[in-house]
């Protein structure tokens, strides 16, 4: 099972590459498709590079406070909308793309997640839905193109795609808290940060 | 406590990466980076042969020119283009008033040279009330429209419905042919500063 997760990592990479024209014609596949695959292989890659049971509880990580940040300053760096229309014109650009989206914010994401505080990943999930929100705000209503590269129509659809993630995740979080899903992990991972 | 400095760092150098890929929080689009850009290189133009309405050629980026504002159009636009020539036709009637109407060249450049021919580029200009006086309306040979929008950072991408969307804006060209200012198609006070600045 662990041995087929890189490779899985890789095939979604390699798909995301092959099909890099197919997916970035259109802002909502660009977005909302391409880029969380990248961030999912990266995600499937950080198991490999660092087994759940071996990463430390202490240390440079404790508290998965230092890899959550560096996934969330590259989020911030991939929301700029002059680095998507980069990506589109600029080859190098879009190759970094392509290790940073998994590099730095799927892999970190996880290793962080592993160790935060049930309290940090609630504020966490908060977060990203009203950023999620806001930014369907933005896009809907923005009087002028957020990027050159795609029409105002195709901006007002990623908008509403940003709205409908938001409402997915908002969805899929509260059903988890009735359900009591995810907390059993939670839990045990504050275990081994206890003094 | 290490996790805490590891933390700060990452604060640290990714507030400073943000910065530097923001030109210090100026520019979070392609667009507003194109006019800092602009504003603070203030590149020099290439040569760029046109020709205007009436058939005359001219050539546009040339040192010992006139200030030149410059918008790019098609001229079947029905939306933005519209908009933007009523704000070139203020502008006109804003420097003609101010007496600096002979010194200032206004140009509506069309993107599209294959469609717009003479007698469209005429149309537009006769519809939007431009005599070819203080502002006409011109199309770039068709070697030098790739060139035209590159130098310019002008992106024009097809609408699927025949027509185009593109960065619509106000280009001040000064008379040494360099691009030294983008504003909004409706800053037509910032834009009239800007002129009586250079002049």
């Amino acid at each position: 099972m662990s041995a087929l997760q890189p490779s899985a990592a890789l095939a979604i990479i390699a798909t995301c590459w092959i099909f890099r024209d197919l997916l970035e014609r259109d802002p909502v596949t660009h977005v909302l498709i391409q880029l969380p695959l990248l961030a999912l292989a990266g995600a499937a890659l950080a198991s490999a590079v660092v087994p759940h049971h071996r990463q430390p509880a202490s240390g440079w990580n404790a508290g998965g406070v230092p890899m959550l940040l560096l996934a969330i300053f590259t989020i911030a760096f991939w929301m700029l909308p002059r680095m998507i229309d980069a990506a589109l014109i600029d080859d190098w650009v879009e190759f970094g793309k392509f290790i940073t989206v998994p590099g730095l914010i799927g892999m970190p994401l996880v290793l962080g997640w592993r160790q935060a505080h049930p309290l940090l990943r609630g504020f966490l999930k908060a977060q990203a839905i009203s950023m999620l929100g806001v930014m369907a705000f933005l896009y809907t209503h923005a009087p002028l193109r957020i990027c050159n590269a795609y029409l105002v129509a195709d901006q007002e659809r990623l908008g509403l795609g940003f709205l409908a993630a938001a409402i997915a995740l908002a969805i899929i979080w509260t059903v988890a808290v009735f359900t009591g899903q995810g907390q059993g992990s939670a839990i045990q991972n504050m275990q081994p940060t206890r003094p | 406590m290490r996790s805490f400095l590891l933390s700060a760092v990452i604060v640290v150098l990714g507030a400073i990466g943000l910065w530097q890929t923001t030109d210090g929080l100026r520019a979070l689009t392609a667009e507003s980076a194109r006019r800092l850009e602009v504003a603070t290189g203030k590149p020099a133009l290439p040569a760029l042969s046109l020709e205007d309405m009436a058939g005359r050629s001219l050539t546009l980026g040339r040192p010992g020119d006139k200030l030149t504002l410059a918008e790019f159009i098609y001229t079947s636009c029905p939306t933005i283009c519209r908009a933007a020539g009523e704000s070139m036709a203020m502008l006109r009637d804003r420097l003609a008033a101010d007496g600096i109407g002979d010194r200032v060249r206004l140009l509506s450049v069309s993107f599209d040279p294959l469609q717009d021919d003479l007698e469209a580029l005429a149309d537009y200009g006769e519809w939007h009330g431009a005599a070819g006086e203080i502002w006409t309306v011109a199309r770039p040979s068709l070697t030098d429209l790739d060139v035209m929008l590159a130098s310019f950072g002008v992106q024009v991408i097809p609408d699927g419905f025949g027509g185009f969307e593109h960065n619509a804006a106000l280009h001040m060209i000064d008379r040494d042919g360099h691009l030294i200012g983008i504003f909004d198609i409706d800053d037509i006070d910032g834009a009239v500063r800007a002129i009586e600045a250079k002049l």
